[in-house]
């Protein structure tokens, strides 16, 4: 692999366009190019998992680096055009209460007390994990989200009815409904910056950390880099990456120094994706499409017959009856 | 007075005739001050009262958007419109497929006065399920979108929104035949009835998966949905529930005919209901200890044994215990004893326990661990009175229905059509 250890920002996006050709070939059935990276996506494409586009893009965000100063906020609110907060981002007054994201605020962070030294209180930066396998996708029914190559999860306000099943089904409570509006509501969340990625940058809020609390690059890496800080300084973090595995993986990875649970993180989720619980169940529905016409038709040939059969029987013991008379 | 009408009628002119013929169809016979004054009913005033109160909501939600309407946010997308519209309501609107089964599939002749109340009541009620959609959907006008503008096969939802769409229509051709018997449109019922079989048959496969797939759009929601109520045979149970609801659900609708609209009756209908009541009663028992076995299992299978005794466990007694074994311990009773309101009672409040079910899951244990859950999940007032204004045009839908097509009663001129 040419790809550096460091995380480095994307490649130009002539590339991506290419890598998007190629996968497209492999799908119309041109796997007989021959070139040993298609043959590789070809042999994917028939593995019974889908293990993530491999070379997506991720972030890895360092709570125990994170001092809460809402820079990510402020320019994610400026690279997504948002409308300006009540309180301006350097108001540390809006700690008092817990925030989550918005239509208005794609990221937002909060403070947490922190009960090994109740001095240095932890922050959260909260946003869309861009999951590897994301619930949103497989729940919407018009198929209006897309988990794309480089690793973002984005949504397409131009076929969604606004059903929300979306925000039913994510995992995280992320993506954020517009109910204000009666013409124009839609789902708001983190996109990773996917405009900023496509144009060769990197995602907002990671290039306007000052502290280093995020960082940007392939997911792979990140979690080579993850993996490193830990056993570099075991005293400093808790012994687990979280994204790595749950819901079959985030392209949003974090680190700690606390249990992931005193960070509101829901620590109840399986590591399978959650696609994977309601397969099996649409696999069951071609089944009874095929099997109920058969057997209920039957039921009803069952009745028919034996409707008939009777009949014939009262028929002949009426003509018995009137014999005897 | 209708026969003077039917008398007046035959010397009238065309557009007289067709006046004659609609008040006759409309207006059941009455002059329009008869009727009128026919109208003026405490029970219709109330019912004014509420849509008149709901209107100015109505308009709100059309012009400011849903959040002058609902609480909705990230947490809570759903409210009280969709768990009781949809989730609350449809097990019991499967009352047409289970009592149409009965009748055309299985053989139980006995039943052939009741099947076409029970399939208004079906029809009926999946017609208003939709129109909660029309009201819940943040762009309404949209419905049709996963039908034919793009298709999210992996989502549960899409499954669900094609096949209400098809029962709907399966349940419109369904009732079809009373519709063409009212307005006599002889060669067109003929062809309605021949398609009656498959269309049942139809009915059975979309009901089926139907209210099993209402259960399996909570399979994505394992770290929300409160881990008693949540397991992986939720289709299972949701599709369990559903048919001793729609047998409750069926009775109580012949309850609602023999009580308020005696008159449209005949005397099948009304001989008939006895027998039909313990008869579905003894069904809706026999569900119920599956329903009941199967909730055992799953705790069973999940290991779940130990939750039991905590806050929400005692809820998930008050439900399995107070709202499914006593009301299958009664319809027992009163099937055993013969005691018809008993049995109409059970199958009220077996009902109310599948409505608690699906409002346990849809909200009560929904992101049960989030701080201030219970006060976040305090439905506002005017959700609350745009469910209440539809249920109220529900009732009044059907009693329109009720007095004046032939559903109760077999027209002389069509007997042993169906």
């Amino acid at each position: 692999m040419s790809d550096s250890k460091r995380p480095r920002p994307p490649e130009d996006p002539s590339r991506l366009t290419r890598r998007k050709f190629l996968s497209i070939s492999v799908l119309a059935g041109a796997a007989a190019l021959g070139a040993p990276s298609i043959a590789r996506s070809a042999q994917s494409l028939g593995d019974p998992e889908f293990k993530g586009w491999p070379k997506s893009y991720g972030m890895l965000t360092d709570f125990t680096a994170c001092v809460g100063c809402r820079s990510c906020e402020k320019a994610c609110n400026e690279a997504n055009r948002l409308p300006a907060p009540e309180k301006p981002f350097d108001d540390a007054s809006v700690f008092e209460e817990s925030r989550w994201p918005s239509a208005d605020a794609y990221t937002v962070v909060n403070r947490y007390a922190n009960s090994a030294d109740p001095s240095r209180p932890l922050f959260r930066k909260i946003q869309c994990n861009h999951c590897l396998e994301p619930a949103c996708a497989t729940a919407c029914p018009i198929h209006a989200y897309t988990k794309t190559p480089e690793g973002a999860v984005i949504y397409n306000k131009d076929l969604c009815f606004g059903c929300r099943y979306c925000v039913v089904a994510c995992p995280f409570n992320i993506p954020a409904y517009d109910y204000s509006s009666p013409l124009d509501a839609k789902i708001a969340k983190c996109i990773l910056c996917f405009g900023r990625i496509k144009e060769g940058k990197i995602p907002a809020c990671a290039e306007a950390c000052p502290a280093g609390a995020i960082t940007f690059g392939r997911r792979a890496e990140l979690l080579k880099v993850a993996r490193k800080r830990i056993i570099d300084s075991p005293e400093k973090y808790i012994d687990h990456i979280y994204g790595e595995r749950e819901v079959g993986g985030t392209s949003w990875l974090y680190l700690s120094g606390v249990p992931f649970e005193q960070l509101g993180f829901p620590t109840n989720l399986p590591e399978k994706p959650l696609i994977e619980l309601s397969k099996g169940y649409l696999s069951t529905v071609p089944v009874i499409f095929t099997t109920f016409p058969a057997i209920f038709g039957m039921v009803y040939a069952v009745m028919r017959h034996n409707e008939r059969a009777d009949g014939k029987e009262d028929r002949t013991k009426q003509h018995k009856e009137v014999d005897h008379e | 007075m209708s026969n003077n009408i039917q008398d007046a009628a035959q010397t009238a002119s065309t557009s007289g005739e067709f006046r004659v013929w609609f008040m006759n169809k409309l207006f059941m016979g009455m002059s329009v001050e008869d009727y009128a004054r026919s109208l003026v009913t405490p029970f219709n005033l109330a019912s004014l009262l509420i849509l008149l109160v709901s209107a100015p909501v109505f308009f709100m939600r059309y012009t400011r958007g849903l959040a002058s309407v609902i609480d909705g946010s990230n947490a809570y997308p759903w409210g009280i419109l969709l768990s009781w519209g949809i989730f609350a309501s449809e097990p019991m609107y499967a009352a047409g497929f289970v009592v149409a089964a009965a009748y055309y599939l299985f053989g139980m002749k006995s039943y052939r006065p009741f099947v076409r109340v029970a399939v208004l009541g079906g029809m009926l009620g999946y017609i208003f399920a939709a129109s909660y959609l029309l009201i819940d959907l943040g762009r309404p006008w949209r419905i049709y979108y996963p039908m034919l503008i793009n298709f999210g096969t992996s989502s549960i939802l899409f499954l669900v929104a094609w096949h209400v769409s098809l029962y709907i229509t399966v349940q419109l051709l369904e009732f079809s035949p009373a519709l063409l018997e009212w307005l006599d449109a002889r060669r067109l019922h003929k062809w309605a009835v021949s398609l009656t079989v498959g269309l049942i048959i139809g009915g059975v496969i979309l009901s089926t998966v139907h209210q099993s797939a209402l259960g399996a759009l909570y399979l994505i929601t394992p770290g929300k949905v409160h881990p008693l109520w949540y397991s992986g045979e939720l289709p299972l149970l949701f599709f369990s529930s559903a048919v001793y609801t729609a047998m409750s659900f069926a009775l109580l609708l012949v309850f609602v005919a023999v009580r308020y609209f005696k008159k449209t009756c005949d005397s099948e209908f009304l001989d008939g209901a006895q027998a039909l009541t313990l008869g579905l009663g003894k069904g809706a028992a026999l569900a119920m200890y599956v329903y009941f076995a199967l909730k055992i299992l799953t705790l069973a299978q999940d290991n779940r044994w130990g939750l039991l005794f905590t806050p929400y466990g005692y809820w998930y007694l008050v439900e399995l215990l107070g709202f499914v074994a006593i009301p299958m311990v009664l319809f027992t009773i009163g099937v055993k004893l013969e005691k018809i309101g008993l049995v109409r009672f059970a199958a009220l409040y077996a009902v109310a326990g599948t409505v608690l079910n699906r409002v346990n899951i849809n909200i009560i244990t929904f992101n049960w661990y989030l701080p201030h859950h219970l006060l976040n999940i305090i439905p506002p007032g005017t959700e609350v009175i745009m469910v209440l204004a539809m249920v109220t045009f529900q009732v009044l839908v059907f009693r329109w229905i009720m007095n004046r097509f032939p559903v109760t009663r077999e027209l002389p001129g069509y007997k042993g059509t169906h």
